[in-house]
């Protein structure tokens, strides 16, 4: 797995041009929130579902070892304003996923962006919502 | 080069669907001209009817719980502080320990779903009752308009009773009273009592347009009746619009907290 730290300020004046922030009702407290890691990986769940749309996938080190992912958006309905759709990931579609991560290191996070197979990119979360 | 000359072409359809029955233009002007600003038609008399959503959706959803609130009593303050963990506001907790009951798809009952997920909503009048049916949770309250008067100690239901009226031809009243106290008033676990009445007004300020204010009474929770939302405006949506299925299915959220709020818990 190849994770890189992302500095919030770089890339959340980015994001923030293009991206209004979502609702959560279920909070971000246990994420870290000046924290980013991008990783590439290999769909194996995309739910679209309430209260949050979350991605399943998994990563594999340089020694082999799978590593099994979460990462959270918001709802269906506000995920389709942003141009997500039930079927925008599909099992074992090659993926690069930026999360916020969980601060106890569990592997889960706020799904801030995804690079599709396609090249496309679409934000997930925003820094805004903190 | 392209956009240069497409311009004036389409200011001239703009400017000749708003000009029917003038002289047609003899070239297209070399400026677009604005159109005037189109003032909204007058609202019609003592009718909700239609698909409503916030103009802003975003301050419609409100995560963080309303702006401010009246001093909590000691009660309010208890459960506040002690009792609801929730995963917004100023007294928010770490998502595995958040007991927000819509985490587990309770009703958000009323009046959260005015002052959270405030999303689109289509209101219809009958002569007794005026309905209201809302996006989120599908659910819909009724209205009574037949005179009644609300119960006197009612049975606790999650949308409590409401009777509402018309103050005068553009503003309707509505009271609403017998809430269920197991639910919060935001994201912000923010609370109530079932000793609580909630006082809606629709104020219909043209076709278009209509302003909520929402006051909270409740002397068991809050030392002062207090203002959750004041002018909040809402737009008219088109009668065409579907509004879309948002329902929390408790399999769903369940797949949730196991994928994602048990792994931050631990």
């Amino acid at each position: 797995m190849k994770n890189k730290a992302l500095g919030i300020f770089a890339a959340g004046i980015s994001l923030l041009v293009v991206a209004a922030p979502l609702p959560a009702h279920h909070g971000s407290a246990g994420y870290d929130l000046d924290k980013e890691l991008t990783m590439k990986g290999t769909v194996t769940q995309w739910l679209w579902a309430n209260p949050h749309c979350f991605l399943k996938y998994d990563t594999t080190d340089d020694k082999g070892v799978v590593v099994h992912w979460a990462a959270e958006v918001s709802n269906p309905i506000d995920m389709t304003r942003r141009g997500w759709a039930r079927t925008t990931l599909n099992v074992g579609d090659q993926v690069t996923v930026t999360v916020r991560p969980a601060k106890n290191g569990a592997p889960v996070g706020q799904l801030m962006k995804v690079v599709l197979p396609d090249g496309k990119e679409l934000i997930g979360w925003t820094p805004l919502v903190r | 080069m392209l956009r240069q000359r497409t311009n004036p072409i389409l200011a001239g359809v703009a400017l000749l669907a708003l000009s029917v029955g003038m002289c047609a233009q003899t070239s297209p002007p070399k400026k677009p001209i604005a159109p005037k600003t189109q003032q909204a038609a007058p609202a019609p008399r003592r009718d909700l009817s239609g698909i409503w959503d916030a103009e802003n959706t975003m301050e419609g959803i409100s995560p963080r719980g309303v702006a401010s609130h009246a001093p909590f009593t000691k009660w309010g303050e208890d459960l506040a502080n002690n009792v609801y963990k929730p995963g917004d506001g100023p007294r928010r907790v770490s998502v595995g320990l958040v007991n927000d009951p819509l985490d587990g798809c309770d009703p958000a009952g009323f009046p959260r779903n005015l002052l959270f997920e405030l999303r689109p909503f289509q209101v219809v009048q009958t002569p007794k009752q005026v309905l209201m049916m809302y996006q989120y949770q599908r659910v819909w309250r009724v209205i009574w308009t037949d005179g009644r008067e609300l119960p006197k100690d009612p049975d606790p239901r999650w949308y409590g009773y409401s009777v509402g009226k018309w103050e005068d031809d553009y503003t309707f009243v509505v009271q609403t009273v017998g809430m269920d106290e197991r639910t919060w008033l935001d994201n912000a676990g923010d609370p109530h009592s079932g000793e609580m009445r909630v006082e809606e007004r629709y104020h219909r300020v043209n076709r278009d347009t209509v302003e909520l204010t929402v006051k909270i009474d409740d002397p068991k929770a809050y030392t002062e009746p207090w203002i959750a939302r004041e002018k909040f405006r809402l737009k008219l949506m088109p009668a065409t619009t579907d509004i879309a299925e948002m329902i929390c299915a408790p399999s769903e959220a369940e797949e949730y907290k196991k994928t994602m709020a048990d792994p931050l818990s631990k």
